[in-house]
């Protein structure tokens, strides 16, 4: 299975989405460099919308991911609740 | 960030319909092929443009919401760190010739990226890659802007900066990077897709952004970081265009895989030849490293780009030939090229040097099998010499490569004591080549390379003096007489990082930041 991978800058805005991410995916690996987190992912991630809002304590909109995203890999698949990274092989 | 998610009336996938394919019509007193007249001579067969969509499905209305708030970010920092005289937080003095190279380089690549973007943008039949371009083309123009911007606090104080666009379409390096682009641009609208917004956004941009960015806040460069992360917060959206269009083209017509499949192994080539300056700012440029090119290339292109190729294996594509000569030149490409500009540098609008003792002894560790063998011994014999009062510069011009128009510096595939020269005649006239790989594009397409405007060449015809230059006058000095040309000051942005301005002056402001003087 292939990986694939998400990249976030490092910051208090992206806290609560990349350890909503490492608590649904517990398959994840976190690679900090300077400035900035890569998340690492067998075959699969998922970034839910719910889990981030339970964190934030607001309305959290899916698309807010733009402002702080640095790089991705894999095929996307986004709806109003989840944001899909995956491969096929 | 505290922003205000409202409640929805549509769905993302309903709004991203009504926004992009519902704001579409159907011409009914035009021919399709007269409103898009390059869809179809490159050979690439379309049946159904709606089948394309954008997975993001982002739309403008909130494009518009999202960038405005990357740029809110980003002002505000650059500002701040304007104010409180943040360059003289950055490692050390050498660490700035890395922005020169990104402004002269770069920079200028990024609003050629925001026409070829608005071009394509323009003649694609479908809506939902115009929408998608749309949104690429306004990003490249913002990158260009930003990164003007942020880098213009450094002209301020530092040399090499102050004639970057007139440098660009003039100075023998900076060909490479332009030439790329001018390449690309000037290629069908589909060609454009695969060289841009797959082989190069895709595959390879992780390998210019991510360590050059992470390699920027590593060294208190915040400017930098910031401009920097915040044009990458936009690539994500542009890799994804560049893998849904080859998706979508593969999936449209099997005819269409053998032109696909040369683009990738060309493009992909081309941008890899343009990093050639990635690697060398990752192992030398950076007074304090991140990652090594090597170690960047295993991640990012044979990691990831290797589960990328896999995955379009099923529609027949293969990972590019080249990765093979990619894979034995990594121990050796950084070495060389700066190697190449230690040589030239009289002739470039930024400084160089050889690495300190830390420093040689952190390239041996990352580059176990070629440093200490092939590289170390040249660099101390480089310090020797300068210690002597006879710090090298080379004089002579070097023989360019036709395609990626660098110097022939590579070696030959698995023999790094051996320089790699390929040579074809063409219609009476003889062409020179770093590669196998340059060789075969250029013999695709003789035609349009044969009209490279090659930086040696060109100074050697004596269409790089100023006007009203007098090359037969007595004393002639045709060095000097090309800088004047670049606009590159001699003595000031050129030369050893030993002895600049730049060094004293960074030293003195540091020491004034740091004492009551």
């Amino acid at each position: 299975m292939s990986t694939v991978f998400i990249a976030f800058q490092a910051n208090e805005d992206t806290r609560p989405i990349i350890e909503a991410i490492a608590e649904d995916n517990p398959h994840a690996r976190l690679n900090e460099a300077p400035a900035m987190v890569k998340i690492d992912a067998e075959g699969r991630l998922t970034v839910r919308r719910s889990s981030i809002e339970e964190r934030l304590g607001r309305d959290f909109d899916l698309q807010e991911l733009h402002v702080n995203l640095i790089s991705l890999s894999g095929h996307i698949d986004e709806t109003d609740d989840e944001f899909t990274l995956s491969w096929n092989a | 960030m505290d922003m205000h998610a409202p409640k929805k009336k549509l769905g993302l996938k309903e709004k991203y319909q009504v926004m992009t394919r519902g704001l579409d019509w159907e011409p009914s007193y035009q021919k399709k092929e007269d409103i898009y007249p390059y869809a179809t001579y490159e050979g690439i067969k379309i049946h159904d443009w709606d089948k394309w969509e954008d997975p993001f499905r982002l739309t403008m209305d909130a494009y518009w919401k999202y960038q405005a708030e990357k740029e809110r970010k980003l002002y505000a920092i650059i500002d701040a760190y304007a104010q409180s005289n943040g360059h003289l937080n950055v490692t050390d003095a050498r660490y700035l010739n890395t922005v020169k190279l990104f402004l002269t380089g770069v920079s200028p690549l990024e609003y050629m990226a925001h026409r070829g973007f608005a071009h394509v943008g323009r003649q694609f039949p479908g809506a939902g890659p115009r929408v998608a371009c749309l949104m690429q083309s306004l990003d490249e123009i913002r990158h260009a802007q930003t990164q003007i911007h942020a880098l213009s606090n450094y002209n301020k104080h530092y040399n090499g900066l102050h004639e970057f666009r007139h440098m660009h379409d003039r100075v023998w390096y900076l060909s490479v990077p332009k030439s790329f682009f001018d390449d690309a641009i000037t290629a069908g609208p589909f060609e454009f897709m695969i060289a841009i917004g797959f082989s190069f956004e895709y595959v390879l941009t992780n390998l210019l952004f991510v360590p050059f960015v992470s390699g920027a806040a590593y060294n208190g460069d915040m400017g930098t970081m910031t401009f920097g992360f915040s044009a990458q917060s936009d690539e994500a959206r542009h890799m994804t265009l560049g893998l849904e269009v080859i998706k979508f083209i593969l999936e449209q017509d099997p005819d269409n895989l053998p032109i696909v499949q040369r683009w990738i192994d060309k493009w992909t080539w081309r941008g890899y030849r343009v990093l050639t300056l990635v690697a060398m700012m990752m192992d030398y440029m950076l007074p304090k490293r991140t990652m090594s090119w090597k170690e960047a290339w295993e991640v990012y292109f044979e990691e990831n780009g290797g589960a990328l190729f896999k995955d379009l294996a099923r529609y027949g594509i293969k990972i590019p030939k080249c990765a093979e000569t990619i894979a034995l030149e990594k121990d050796h490409l950084s070495h060389q090229a700066w190697g190449t500009f230690y040589n030239y540098g009289a002739a470039a609008a930024f400084h160089t040097w050889v690495p300190e003792k830390d420093e040689m002894d952190w390239l041996a560790a990352k580059y176990p099998d070629s440093f200490d063998k092939y590289y170390r011994p040249r660099l101390e014999y480089w310090r020797e010499q300068a210690a002597q009062g006879k710090r090298f510069y080379n004089k002579t011009l070097p023989m360019l490569c036709q395609t990626c128009q660098i110097p022939m510096l590579f070696t030959e595939p698995g023999d790094p004591t051996k320089i790699c020269y390929r040579e074809v005649d063409y219609k009476g006239g003889k062409y020179h080549f770093c590669s196998d790989h340059c060789k075969e594009i250029f013999e695709h397409e003789p035609e349009k390379y044969v009209q490279s405007w090659l930086p040696v060449h060109q100074i050697y015809q004596g269409n790089c003096f100023p006007e009203g230059t007098d090359p037969t006058a007595e004393g002639f000095d045709p060095l000097a007489a090309v800088l004047q040309y670049y606009h590159l000051e001699f003595g000031r942005d050129n030369l050893d990082f030993e002895g600049s301005e730049d060094q004293k002056n960074f030293e003195t402001w540091r020491g004034q930041a740091t004492k009551n003087v």
